[in-house]
């Protein structure tokens, strides 16, 4: 019957739409990565290689920039987990080093990996790090306290209404559990 | 429970089944449009016990009757009940009934997966309630299922995705099964643009359906894998982001509150021009708003989440693409108020409906233009506001036309009569009591009421009192309707073919009730 084979071939084409569609929601998380990549959106901070700073920036000792640092556990962390210092003020252009202090207080080695985030998040894109313990899954043996390295460099074409920028590190337990990315 | 019966000695032969054997192996559209419709209702009571149980709840501030974990559970499965289990199976059930015989075909084009369609259904729902009898009771998080959030719910996580995804599977089957139906099985002569705006509306729902219930699907995969199979798609800790769940989930979200409205605007656009006995006035513009709300839903997706912290560009973008649909949405409101101006009209049940259908549902439009309104959103957002502003679009609106609709073609169905006086009494009983309910709601959302949480500060006590009161004489109209739809099946004054005075298409040439296989021959279209 000509009729069912017409049916045939528009259920197929719809069944191909819809498979489509599903592979399209995966999709968007790579294109979402890669959108907030770009933008800095959601506070993402970018990282560059130490080497290419002195290519990249010019220091503008006419500017200050202060940077709050917030350290916070996610639910059930139980590290101690703080920032040496909680504002820095600095000059865009110029390299910077700071550092966090984690404590494991608790009676077993346990991993954990730290997730920066920044406010406002139009400055995100601005805010590089040549080096980062976010870099890496930090381990704690049980009852071991480290210092945890901070390297950073703000962009001079930061904004010149941004004054203030807030990096919040969160912290995540992640014992077991392999690096993804 | 049979509504198809009539004729069917005539063709022994291809008559159903007797018995519960005939609704389990049925391809016939009639049929599986009842099944749907009344799978509908009973969901429709099963959430609405549910909002009894939160409005309860809410009488009075305080702790009084659940405790907050259960109340969360009520507020999330009232709504997936609602949405997957209520509206859009009653849209579907529809448009079983109708479609076929509005097109002119036999039957729908697919009628055995028509049937797989329908009973993945019951399915879907028993997983989805059943999680209320495991450890960590039912999903708590609400029904965009935000990740953290879901994925703290106990053992019944695993099949609360699992009944998302039946019941996505199942409105995908059925909108293939529509819009096959539609492409290729209208009668000769029966041109797209001749075709009733319900079988237009459904088409473009169809298709949205088909464009997103896949990424839902995605969506809460991914929830499932990052729970189970060590995936970091929304978990930071792994290099995740939640807020991208909201995207994705909105990105599906928005075009299923429009999949919950347009086979409502077809429903009103059939109903309006038979109670006002004039052609509907601009068909072709209705059919035109249709797709441009389609289109326009697709890209206003994060207006439901100003405030995760988007770059300002963004939030203009999706502010004014929000403000966008309501010019095509205020096309359809203006036809149809067009069609009724200078007609000579009466004011049956379904007229009634339909009314308050256009009267409220303009109400939660209004209510929806202020929240689109980014800088104001921040104050509405996750408010009494939000709540009052979707339930006047979903019950005065979606809830409203099933209504309508039912008041409308169950005498075609049945063949006989409703109660009319009864209709009227249950009209004007939930019309005025659903205006108690979800009235005062807006203005406890302006006063900062949040929604979700199952006590509340004193100032806000009076206000939800009435909208308690206005809850619980909603939900006992309801049982008047019941009572009306078991009585028309049951018997009662016979309907005539036409059945209204002013009503046009091809279903009010067939009998009433129509015979088990109608329009085995293609009827000559004008």
């Amino acid at each position: 019957m000509a009729g069912a084979d017409r049916n045939q071939r528009s259920v197929r084409h719809i069944v191909l739409v819809a498979a489509a569609m599903f592979g399209f929601g995966y999709l968007l998380v790579p294109l979402y990565n890669v959108f907030c990549e770009i933008t800095g959106l959601n506070g993402k901070t970018g990282r560059i290689e130490e080497a290419e700073v002195a290519a990249s920036y010019r220091p503008d000792p006419s500017r200050t920039v202060t940077i709050q640092f917030v350290a916070s556990n996610s639910a059930g962390m139980p590290w101690n987990f703080r920032p040496a210092v909680a504002t820095m003020a600095v000059h865009p252009g110029q390299l910077y080093a700071t550092y966090f202090v984690a404590a494991n207080h608790t009676g077993r080695r346990m991993v954990a990996q730290a997730i920066p985030s920044m406010a406002p998040t139009r400055a995100a894109r601005y805010f590089n790090k040549t080096e980062c313990f976010c870099f890496n899954q930090q381990p704690l043996e049980a009852g071991e306290e480290k210092e945890m390295p901070l390297r950073f460099i703000v962009d001079p074409r930061l904004p010149k209404d941004i004054k203030t920028l807030t990096l919040v590190y969160s912290l995540f337990e992640v014992t077991g559990r392999t690096a993804s990315r | 429970m049979s509504t198809a019966t009539a004729t069917y000695d005539e063709h022994h032969e291809h008559g159903p089944d007797k018995g519960l054997i005939r609704w389990i192996t049925t391809t016939n559209h009639k049929d599986i449009g009842t099944l749907y419709l009344v799978f509908a209702l009973i969901m429709f009571f099963i959430g609405g016990a549910m909002a009894m149980v939160i409005r309860a709840e809410l009488f009075q501030p305080g702790m009084q009757l659940v405790d907050p974990q259960f109340f969360n559970s009520m507020t999330t499965v009232h709504a997936l009940v609602m949405i997957f289990g209520a509206v859009m199976p009653a849209f579907t059930g529809l448009a079983n009934w109708l479609i076929p015989m509005m097109i002119g075909a036999p039957d729908m084009a697919l009628p055995r997966m028509n049937n797989l369609s329908f009973w993945i259904l019951p399915f879907a729902f028993t997983l989805l309630l059943s999680t209320f009898f495991m450890d960590g009771g039912g999903p708590a998080g609400g029904w965009t299922l935000y990740p953290p959030l879901a994925l703290q719910m106990g053992d019944g996580f695993p099949f609360m995705i699992f009944a998302i995804h039946l019941a996505g599977i199942s409105s995908i089957m059925g909108s293939i099964n529509v819009i096959v139906t539609i492409l290729n099985m209208r009668a000769p002569g029966m041109t797209l643009m001749k075709m009733p705006l319900f079988v237009w509306t459904w088409l473009i729902t169809a298709y949205l359906l088909i464009a997103t219930m896949p990424v839902l699907a995605g969506a809460v995969t991914m929830l499932l894998t990052d729970k189970f199979a060590g995936t970091s798609f929304f978990n930071a800790a792994g290099g995740g982001d939640p807020v991208m769940y909201q995207h994705i989930f909105w990105f599906f979200g928005h075009p299923e509150v429009y999949i919950l409205i347009l086979p409502a605007f077809g429903i009103i656009s059939a109903i309006v021009p038979t109670f006002a006995r004039k052609p509907l006035f601009g068909y072709s513009s209705m059919v035109y708003a249709t797709a441009s709300i389609a289109f326009l839903s697709f890209i206003v997706w994060a207006h439901h989440m100003f405030t995760v912290g988007m770059p300002v560009v963004g939030e203009l973008f999706f502010m004014y693409a929000t403000m966008m649909i309501a010019v095509p949405t205020g096309v359809k409101v203006f036809n149809w108020v067009s069609t009724m101006w200078k007609g000579a009209m009466t004011f049956e049940t379904p007229m009634l409906f339909a009314i308050g259908f256009i009267m409220m549902f303009t109400i939660g439009g209004f209510s929806g233009l202020m929240l689109a309104i980014a800088p104001a959103d921040f104050q509405y957002h996750d408010t009494y506001f939000v709540v009052a502003h979707f339930h006047y679009v979903l019950v005065t609106g979606a809830i409203y036309s099933i209504m309508a609709a039912t008041y409308y073609w169950l005498p075609k169905w049945t063949g006989n009569m409703y109660d009319e006086r009864l209709g009227k009494i249950h009209f004007w009983l939930s019309t005025i009591s659903v205006n108690v309910l979800f009235f005062p709601q807006h203005f406890l959302g302006l006063a900062g009421m949040p929604r979700r949480i199952p006590d509340y500060s004193v100032q806000f006590a009076d206000w939800n009192m009435v909208s308690s009161i206005g809850g619980f004489v909603f939900g006992a109209s309801q049982l008047l309707f019941l009572w009306m739809v078991i009585k028309a099946i049951r018997g009662g004054e016979k309907a005539s073919d036409q059945v209204w005075e002013g009503a046009n298409g091809l279903e009010w040439t067939l009998p009433s009730p129509p015979p088990y296989h109608s329009f085995t021959e293609a009827p000559a279209i004008k």
